[in-house]
């Protein structure tokens, strides 16, 4: 019953070597990469031999002293773990000497372990277990009554997980785990000797440790020692499945452990091509929400926003939405309706969102919220190298001898890559961070940043411009490589703009904020530190240049080639789970699936003929616009599936106001969210446990979200929205996502190849992936780029209109932190609560000194869009004259202070720059009193459904 | 030499033997007599000659050479100088001239040639007996020529595992790396041994010299000495030699004007017997937790920091200047078997003449304990002696005439180790001191391997249980040691849980009467 939750462990991680070598085991003879653990080539070899201490995850410790072998020719008991396997040897596994070792070795693990196997909640699967049934062990023979630690407490403090040291057989892999996988060293051993216990930090309980609670010592550990909280109440699952985390961009593979439709806990999955098995707090642990009771399941409609819910069939939901989209289009015109698809949701759903609108709305009004996260990053990268995404995978950065982080904060918004990232630091690669903010991988243990350019919010441009102009006045570009590649004419252009002396670093200090020298060793060190790699996030999209700096990076990478080979690269690290995907299928106003332009015939006469109806040639609205348009009375009706604006969106009274004013707010979501609470029409929608589809993560990689319990509210999101083109009269009728994925493949040329049984086949995708590449690209602009010859774009630096002034002294930025994903929607309604319970505004000492504000008190941040009031962080962390907070808390009010300046591409709110003022307070703002008054109201509009409620509900 | 109106010379030890018991109240009181008496005193600190029942011991200058007076108590100065002790004159307290002590004149001082005769810290006196000549005679040959002298010489690793000193080198030589360290093992845990104190007290610059000559040979231009903590005295003089001879261009960015460099550092040890091992060692010195790593990569290949590292144990650095300085045949011509040249031996225990001989390997336990040493302190039959630490074995009256020779050692299943010999009387109680074993491994197990963490523990209940027959199945119990104690040997990660056992059995075999078992046991170690 429990087969499923044993994979093959070759107890040592793979090696890799261009010299084989030849030997033999227990007479078979097994050929191996040099380097190879004896222990890893007797697996090769079909022979398990058995171990402890050993996970193929980790590098061997050879402590728990099960796998010793023999050797021909070598005296003792060489441990399989740690001995490399070399060519001739004769190995032997089993005999009767190396059995009775073993079970001398067992024998004394067994004299200092609880006997309560049937109660133990590892019963089943537990390596201890296992090797006590394998090594033979009939009987203690030290008796029970000795020093043991059968009575030391336990640590519950985690909300996931226990560690019961009483358990504990020291092996170490929960140590190594936090040390090797997750790069946070918050355990050690403490005592030695006998006395050895697995310590959190300086003997401290969980979660008053450096812990950060990614699992991978929950994951690592072979007994009941540390155990999820969900395996104790349940007990050991039943059934698994493999699926996708619907969080970050990163996109993690995970085996959701299942009993019948309830999930016990999600695994990293070890053949997760993004993840390799590890995972952070939120993915691993926080999936509560999935079955909050905060969960809608009932189809809602409502005349007014200040009217009472009403709950009514999907029949009568579906039958009203459409009733109205066609009332509004008939009588504000066909444009006067749109649609939003959250970057949350899956491919199949994002295309079937686009599709509805322009083939049932008959307008390009869509848009995904990638237009206020990533929207830069498609655009500069098409521009620059020709394709709208990151040029590697994630294993790539394993090559990289230089890592250049820019505005990301990887280790709170992308931590399962951040641990990747920094394995590999610790092998000593050089960072470079180039952030306003001293984040965590600027200085954590063993890891150290060379360089961080601590700028000014606001003047990346001016920064990449700079470096370039370092690179290419001190001659450190390649030559050889732009000559081959580059466009002469747009390198010619732009190598005499960044020359200029007004671009160097030392004209451009007293704007950016970052001394002269340390930006010419960063120059330097990119251009000439070997492989070097650039990954970027927010910090440099959200900004009213953010295309401009996402061509500057592209132009840096380009002039010293580091593009189109492992170990380089230009890599946007994506917020959310779909970002990526979400831009690929089309959810843009301007372009159908595959980044092709509305305007392009060829292209809208392929979708016009296989959906059959005929496609506008002008773009659409994007957000922003959908949101002036309601003000101006031009745009009424609105299906928003997934996505939060009136929370994520900046300038959030705007924002409100212009949804008071449309007529019919169609939102379907698991809960009722900010945007809900101005919505007329409610539609349940379904978490990522209870649908087919799949996600495309930074890497460009398209891998499959699995069904592992039935939708809550009946319908999966992709058939919801079925049910409204239906009802709309334009019909679709797909059985299972992946019809509607071979329907992108067909029309969308980086997409031909993919299907369902390629990802399933292969685990996860990589597109471009047609006939020139068949099993996907994981590299790309390999010889050439995209797009032909790679274009330089001048990146002129200019200031934002936010500027510091006397009214509002201090600039606010804005990010997320490791426990709390975006608006919160699913974390808020997690245990990852106890980690960050509140949006909080990290402030300097000196700004703090300056307005009398102690760590705690509360403060008014003010701007000249709104303000808000949020308790005190005093932090040296921030440099003086910025502010930030995070956005995970709709009271907190963030976006109600951000203004409506955006990139001047693409519309990307500029997020990450909004001049504030910020004063000691005594009561929550203006906003925050309505914000709280409004939100009551709308509890009650919503609890009052169960009066109406349908006698046959869904 | 005294001549009459100069200074009289006098050298009180500043070895830390000597200093524990009144070496610097002494040399405060001869200072103080001489100032009342208007003599004019040249005091030198010198290091220990190894007699440490003499200590304080007391040399006086005189043309004859010097005179030793010890043991000496402050209160004995003034009755000194009343019998004439400036010009070496006869006093109860007087053992006539220092080299003729048969102690040491019957000894092979080749390493310990200097020990106790020059000051520590001078090296004019250094240079003036022979010191730095191996280094000199070093930086006229090639690597690969220094390697060789070092393989020829047969040296064996003194720090208990014996393992020939030169491959060690040739293997780090051999290596391609940027960065190779050198790394002296001076973390000197073993019960009742002095060797490498005494040489980093009384001849600091010996080992200077031969880490130096090590780094030549095999292109390290780092090192450090790891010092055991309780060591303070070593770790003062060690930093203070470092200092003079980075000062003087023996040590440093260009050692000896050679365009070669090799800079010293000294670390304090943790504190944990452990981190002599040579892994843990490595741990410990890179700032982790002092535990084993698992072998290979040998530290050769794989040291400190990941990089090529030669480890030496003190007495294996010190034993290399003689040989570059007088060549391998010098050295190898000392010794027997594959046992080359001569071991420091520390004397310790119940014992009438504790302290330090060097001899050539052949010599037998029964000369150390009875020529040398004189006996028991307490007067009683000795019992048995363990040899090599506590992890050593114990050895029964019949094997103290084997020739000290790890060949010889091995072959009955008892170790040479770092030369620590600790003496017990007739009193001795066996079964007490394989509990006391088992006991040491459990206090100072790294914790990481399960037959030494698991398994000391387990052995002191067992033998607890054996010497309770009462409440326990003797039998059985035997058994059960005899099994874990087989689980430990072959089971643990490194020496010091797969030694563990070694005292235990042989007590066990050799003094069954002890554990109440019926003598002898049949069941032969």
């Amino acid at each position: 019953m429990l087969d499923h939750l044993k994979e093959t462990d070759f107890g040592t991680p793979k090696r890799e070597s261009d010299i084989e070598v030849t030997l033999e085991i227990d007479g078979e003879q097994v050929t191996v990469p040099k380097g190879t653990s004896l222990m890893r080539a007797a697996v090769d070899a079909g022979i398990q031999v058995p171990k402890l201490c050993a996970t193929d995850s980790l590098e061997p410790f050879g402590s728990c002293r099960l796998c010793l072998v023999e050797i021909d020719g070598r005296k003792g008991f060489p441990a399989s773990c740690t001995t490399p396997a070399e060519a001739g040897m004769k190995v032997r596994t089993q005999t009767p000497k190396l059995q009775e070792l073993r079970k001398g070795v067992m024998e004394l693990y067994i004299s200092d372990h609880p006997l309560d196997c049937l109660t133990c909640s590892a019963n089943g699967n537990c390596e201890l277990q296992d090797m006590a049934g394998v090594t033979g062990l009939r009987n203690v023979r030290y008796g029970m009554d000795g020093a043991n630690h059968l009575n030391t407490p336990k640590d519950e403090s985690n909300p996931y997980f226990t560690y019961d040291a009483s358990k504990c057989i020291v092996c170490n892999r929960c140590v190594r785990a936090c040390e090797e996988t997750q790069g946070t060293f918050a355990l050690t051993i403490s005592g030695r000797g006998f006395e050895s216990r697995v310590s959190p930090g300086m003997d401290e309980p969980f979660m008053e440790s450096e812990c950060v609670s990614c699992g991978a010592c929950v994951e690592a550990c072979p007994t009941a020692t540390l155990q999820e909280k969900s395996v104790i109440w349940l007990g050991q699952p039943e059934h698994s499945k493999i699926t996708t985390c619907a969080y970050c961009g990163v996109g993690c593979g995970f085996k959701a452990e299942m009993k019948g439709n309830e999930v016990v806990r999600m695994v990293p999955w070890k053949d997760g091509a993004a993840n390799e098995g590890h995972s952070c707090v939120k993915g691993r642990f926080a999936w509560g929400y999935a079955t909050h009771t905060d969960r809608i399941t009932t189809p809602m409609i409502r005349k007014k926003i200040t009217d009472p819910w009403q709950a009514v069939s999907w029949e009568e939901a579906i039958a009203y939405a459409a009733g109205e989209f066609k009332r509004i289009q008939a009588k504000y015109g066909r444009d006067s309706i749109g649609g939003i698809v959250s970057s949350r949701c899956t491919n199949e759903e994002g295309y079937l969102v686009q599709k509805l609108v322009r083939a049932a709305f008959g307008n390009n009004n869509v848009d995904t919220c990638a237009r206020v996260c990533h929207s830069p990053t498609g655009y500069g990268l098409k521009q620059t190298l020709g394709e709208s995404a990151g040029t590697q995978t994630f294993k790539s950065v394993e090559k990289a001898d230089v890592i250049l982080v820019m505005g990301a904060n990887p280790t709170d918004g992308h931590p399962v890559f951040a641990s990747r990232m920094k394995k590999r630091l610790r092998e000593g690669a050089k960072l470079i961070v180039i952030d306003p903010r001293k984040i965590d991988i600027v200085k954590s243990p063993h890891i150290r940043a060379e360089l961080h350019l601590q700028l000014r919010p606001g003047t990346n441009v001016a920064v990449v411009t700079a470096l370039a102009h370092v690179i290419a006045t001190e001659g450190l570009m390649a030559d050889e490589y732009i000559g081959e590649r580059c466009d002469d004419k747009s390198f010619n252009e732009w190598r005499e703009f960044v020359s200029r002396p007004e671009n160097s670093p030392e004209a451009t200090a007293a704007t950016t904020g970052v001394p002269a020298a340390d930006m010419r060793a960063a120059a330097r060190l990119y251009a000439t530190g070997g492989n070097a790699a650039i990954y970027y996030g927010l910090g440099v999209t959200e900004h009213s240049q953010g295309s401009t700096t996402v061509m500057g990076i592209a132009n840096l990478a380009m002039c010293t080639g580091n593009v189109g080979r492992e170990g380089v690269g230009v890599n946007p690290l994506r917020g959310q789970n779909n970002v990526q995907g979400s831009c690929d299928i089309g959810s843009f106003p301007h372009e159908l699936p595959g980044y092709r332009h509305v305007s392009d015939t060829t292209v809208r006469n392929l979708f016009e003929q296989a959906w059959g109806v005929e496609l506008q040639s002008e773009p659409g609205l994007r957000i922003p616009n959908m949101i002036d348009a309601a003000l101006d009375g031009s745009f009424m009706g609105l299906y928003c599936e997934g996505e939060d604006i009136v929370q994520s969106d900046p300038d959030t009274q705007h924002i409100a106001h212009a949804l008071e004013a449309m007529e019919c707010i169609v939102v379907q979501d698991l809960f009722l969210n900010e945007t809900a609470k101005y919505a007329h029409v409610f539609l349940p929608g379904s978490s990522f446990l209870e649908k087919d589809g799949t996600f495309t993560n930074a890497e460009r990689r398209i891998s499959r979200v699995t069904k592992v319990m039935p939708p809550a509210a009946k319908y999966a999101d992709w058939e919801v929205t079925m049910l409204l083109s239906n009802a709309l009269g334009y019909p679709m009728n797909y059985t299972h996502p992946r019809e509607i994925m071979a329907e992108i493949a067909a029309l969308t040329p980086t997409f031909s190849g993919v299907s369902y049984e390629l990802i399933e086949k292969q685990g996860s995708v990589q597109w471009p992936c047609n006939a020139a590449a068949p099993n996907g690209t994981p590299t790309m602009h390999i010889d050439t780029f995209v797009r032909g010859k790679g274009k330089f774009i001048i990146t002129q630096y200019v200031a934002s209109d936010e500027k510091v002034t006397r009214k509002f002294p201090l600039i606010l930025t804005t990010g997320r932190i490791l426990s709390q994903y975006n608006v919160g929607a699913q974390t808020r309604r997690t245990e990852n609560n106890q980690w960050h319970s509140e949006d909080r505004l990290e402030i300097h000492p000196v700004d703090a000194e300056d307005r009398g504000i102690l760590d705690g008190d509360w403060v008014g941040i003010q701007s000249r869009a709104g303000d808000t009031v949020l308790r005190a962080v005093v932090s040296e962390r921030m440099q003086p004259g910025v502010v930030y907070t995070t956005f995970h808390f709709p009271e907190s009010g963030a976006n109600v202070i951000t203004t409506d300046n955006s990139d001047w591409a693409t519309n990307c709110p500029e997020y990450k720059v909004t001049a504030v003022q910020v004063m000691p307070v005594s009561q929550p703002s203006e906003w925050q009193r309505e914000f709280s008054r409004f939100d009551k109201v709308q509890a009650e509009l919503l609890e009052a459904r169960h009066s109406t409620e349908p006698v046959s509900g869904p | 030499m005294n001549a009459p109106g100069t200074a009289v010379t006098i050298y009180v030890p500043r070895d830390s033997a000597a200093l524990a018991v009144g070496a610097d109240e002494v040399a405060a009181a001869l200072q103080a007599e001489c100032t009342r008496r208007g003599v004019a005193l040249n005091l030198v600190r010198n290091g220990s000659r190894g007699m440490f029942w003499l200590e304080p011991l007391v040399e006086v200058v005189t043309p004859a050479g010097r005179v030793a007076y010890g043991p000496v108590a402050p209160d004995d100065i003034a009755s000194l100088f009343d019998a004439g002790l400036p010009t070496g004159s006869a006093h109860p307290l007087c053992h006539g001239l220092t080299d003729q002590i048969p102690y040491l004149a019957k000894q092979e001082r080749l390493t310990f040639a200097r020990m106790g005769i020059t000051d520590p810290l001078s090296l004019t006196d250094y240079e003036a007996h022979d010191g730095f000549k191996g280094l000199r005679a070093a930086l006229a040959l090639a690597p690969e020529a220094i390697v060789q002298q070092v393989l020829d010489s047969g040296l064996r690793g003194r720090g208990g595992a014996a393992f020939p000193t030169g491959i060690k080198w040739k293997t780090v030589a051999a290596a391609a790396a940027a960065q190779k360290y050198i790394v002296c093992n001076a973390d000197e845990g073993d019960s009742g041994t002095f060797s490498d104190r005494m040489t980093m007290e009384g001849d600091p610059y010996m080992l200077i010299e031969g880490m130096t000559i090590a780094a030549l040979a095999t292109g390290a231009t780092d090192g450090y000495v790891y010092i055991r903590s309780e060591y303070p005295d070593a770790v003062a003089t060690m930093r203070d030699a470092v200092a003079r001879a980075t000062a003087a261009g023996f040590l440093g960015d260009d050692v000896l004007g050679s365009c070669r460099a090799f800079r010293l550092n000294i670390r304090k040890a943790a504190g944990a017997y452990v981190c002599g091992e040579e892994t843990a060692m490595l741990e410990s010195l890179e700032g982790k937790r002092g535990i084993v790593r698992a072998k290979p990569p040998l530290p050769a290949l794989q040291g400190l920091f990941g990089q090529p590292t030669v480890i030496n144990n003190v007495i294996s650095f010190a034993s290399v200047p003689l040989i570059l300085a007088r060549g391998a045949a010098f050295y190898r011509d000392f010794g027997m078997g594959r046992s080359r040249g001569t071991l420091p031996m520390q004397l310790a225990g119940n014992i009438k003449h504790g302290g330090l001989v060097e001899k050539a390997f052949g010599v037998t336990l029964r000369e150390l304990m009875f020529d040398f040493g004189g006996g028991s302190a307490s007067g009683r039959p000795i019992k048995t002696a363990q040899v090599g630490g506590p992890l050593g074995t114990y050895l029964s009256e019949s094997q103290w005439d084997m020739p000290m020779d790890y060949e010889a050692y091995a072959a009955v299943g008892a170790v040479v180790g770092h030369g620590g010999i600790v003496v017990h009387d007739d009193s001795a109680d066996l079964a007490k001191l394989a509990r006391y074993a088992m006991e040491f491994c459990a206090i100072e197990s790294c914790g990481k391997c399960t037959p030494c963490r698991i398994g000391s523990t387990r052995g002191v209940e067992v033998i607890d249980k054996i010497m309770t027959p009462a409440r326990h199945n003797r039998p059985q119990q035997v058994q059960l040691l005899r099994d874990l104690c087989d689980t430990m040997v072959n089971g643990s990660l490194c020496a010091m849980g797969g030694m563990t056992p070694f005292p235990v059995l042989s007590a066990l075999n050799h003094f069954p009467q002890d554990f109440g078992l019926a003598a002898p046991d049949r069941q032969a170690a």
